[in-house]
């Protein structure tokens, strides 16, 4: 049986770790190559690697670290942040990136989905969603949740998948960073409505909302989450040990 | 040295590294002289098989791959390089493989639960047949050992060639191998540790 995924995700400035501070025992924890190291060596399934800087200099680091990254880890990578053309796909791809996550950029040309999908393969093109409720739907907000575009998110889901995107990350904007556990609701919605992996993103508090999330969400593929693992609340073999307990399918 | 042949198909980043992780020299290549010098040789591949078999065809790598394996040399076939290996595929229409090994390509769709999603990705165990030797590629495995799998056509009817399975729904085909020629639907260089040791194996091979 296929495993459900679990996926610690690494926001990137500048070539350190955002939020990567008071991490166990490691020394640097803001150095992205040792904390993907260490998660590999924990049991992650997957990692994601999230490009925020802006700056030319900070792509350029960036694209080392992901080089370095790929050269020493050997599970997949995904890679996002800052993606609005099939050039940058090339440009991640040619550093070891496995798959990439398009999400503000997918908003303003949604034919990049298509072109990417016929280019690299369904499997390489995973769209990143951030909903959020107003009035009774669920929108799709830019901009971390500043901004909302007015877009019915589960019709830009469906759109998204049937363009060529072979997976989807739902990121709710209202469980995000309230650590009350995932929004099962919003999930149960986009599930119902695709046919490809999805990704449940926004809200994980502790290993309980996991375990939550796969009993109540069987036919969900994997949960993402960064500050509590990077913060030490939840260890990987600890919770991967806890959702076996519990009679979710994982990987030790 | 371990020759992967370059037919202008997927990403062959995580395949050198993993490579040169486990201390083989591995060169990207579709030189014929230096495929004939290479210990072994692994055919990769990422998209569709129509259009990979072409380009097989098209850089001339479709015979250099035929001449290799009745030469006696270790081929190891990954992803779409495993279905290339097979006779046949229905993937978008109905083509040609290079038919080292018996069996065809077709969607896992019809085959599968309809609850459960396609393309079949993520970590799955893999089954090893109980009636026959282990392939020695899997020598360090045990039973149950998770491979990453991303794909939405599998073989099927590969007989005896199969060595390894996984399930989603019904058994899948995970591996085969017929003689010098070996082929991982899954991908041995996103595996981890278990897909290291699955590399060293085959590089160690003879």
């Amino acid at each position: 049986m296929v495993t459900k995924r679990i996926i610690p995700c690494l926001d990137i400035k500048d070539g350190r770790v955002v939020k990567g501070v008071n991490f166990l025992n490691l020394q640097d924890v803001s150095n992205p190559v040792k904390l993907a190291d260490y998660y590999s060596r924990s049991g992650a399934d997957e990692l994601v690697f999230y490009d925020i800087t802006a700056s030319f200099e900070g792509r350029k680091l960036f694209t080392d670290i992901l080089t370095a990254v790929a050269s020493t880890i050997f599970i997949p990578l995904t890679v996002g942040g800052g993606i609005n053309g099939v050039e940058d796909f090339e440009r991640v791809l040619a550093c070891g990136a496995d798959k990439v996550s398009v999400n503000s950029g997918a908003i303003k040309r949604p034919e990049l989905i298509g072109e990417a999908a016929k280019r690299y393969g369904d499997q390489c093109v995973v769209l990143s969603v951030d909903a959020k409720r107003v009035d009774g739907k669920y929108h799709v907000f830019l901009n971390g949740g500043r901004v909302d575009t007015g877009m019915d998110a589960l019709e830009w889901i469906k759109e998204g998948v049937d363009r060529g995107a072979g997976e989807v990350v739902v990121n709710s904007i209202d469980t995000d960073g309230v650590k009350k556990g995932f929004d099962i609701e919003m999930l149960r919605d986009v599930s119902a409505i695709v046919k490809v992996p999805v990704i449940a993103s926004g809200g994980a508090g502790g290993v309980q909302d996991f375990v939550d999330l796969f009993r109540g969400l069987p036919q969900l593929s994997a949960g993402l989450a960064a500050s509590i693992f990077h913060f030490g609340e939840v260890a990987i073999p600890d919770l991967k040990a806890e959702l076996r307990r519990n009679g979710v399918c994982v990987r030790l | 040295m371990i020759a992967i042949i370059d037919y202008g198909v997927g990403n062959l980043f995580s395949l050198k590294s993993s490579l040169s992780a486990i201390g083989a020299e591995a060169v990207v290549t579709r030189d014929k002289a230096v495929l004939d010098q290479a210990d072994h040789i692994i055919l990769p591949g990422v998209g569709a098989f129509g259009d990979a078999a072409d380009k097989l065809r098209e850089t001339g790598m479709f015979q250099v791959v035929l001449d290799q394996a009745a030469a006696g040399k270790p081929l190891l076939g990954i992803c779409l390089g495993m279905q290339l290996l097979l006779e046949r595929s229905f993937e978008y229409g109905e083509h040609q493989g290079l038919g080292l090994i018996p069996g065809e390509v077709r969607p896992i769709r019809p085959v599968i639960p309809a609850e459960l999603d396609v393309p079949h990705m993520g970590w799955n165990g893999l089954h090893f047949p109980k009636n026959r030797p282990r392939s020695p590629i899997f020598a360090d495995l045990n039973e149950g050992d998770h491979v990453y799998f991303v794909h939405s056509f599998a073989g099927f009817d590969c007989g005896d060639c199969c060595t390894a399975t996984a399930e989603y729904g019904p058994e899948l085909t995970a591996a085969v191998q017929k003689d010098n020629v070996f082929g991982t639907q899954f991908h041995p260089e996103k595996s981890g540790d278990v897909g290291l040791k699955i590399l060293k194996a085959f590089c160690q091979w003879r």
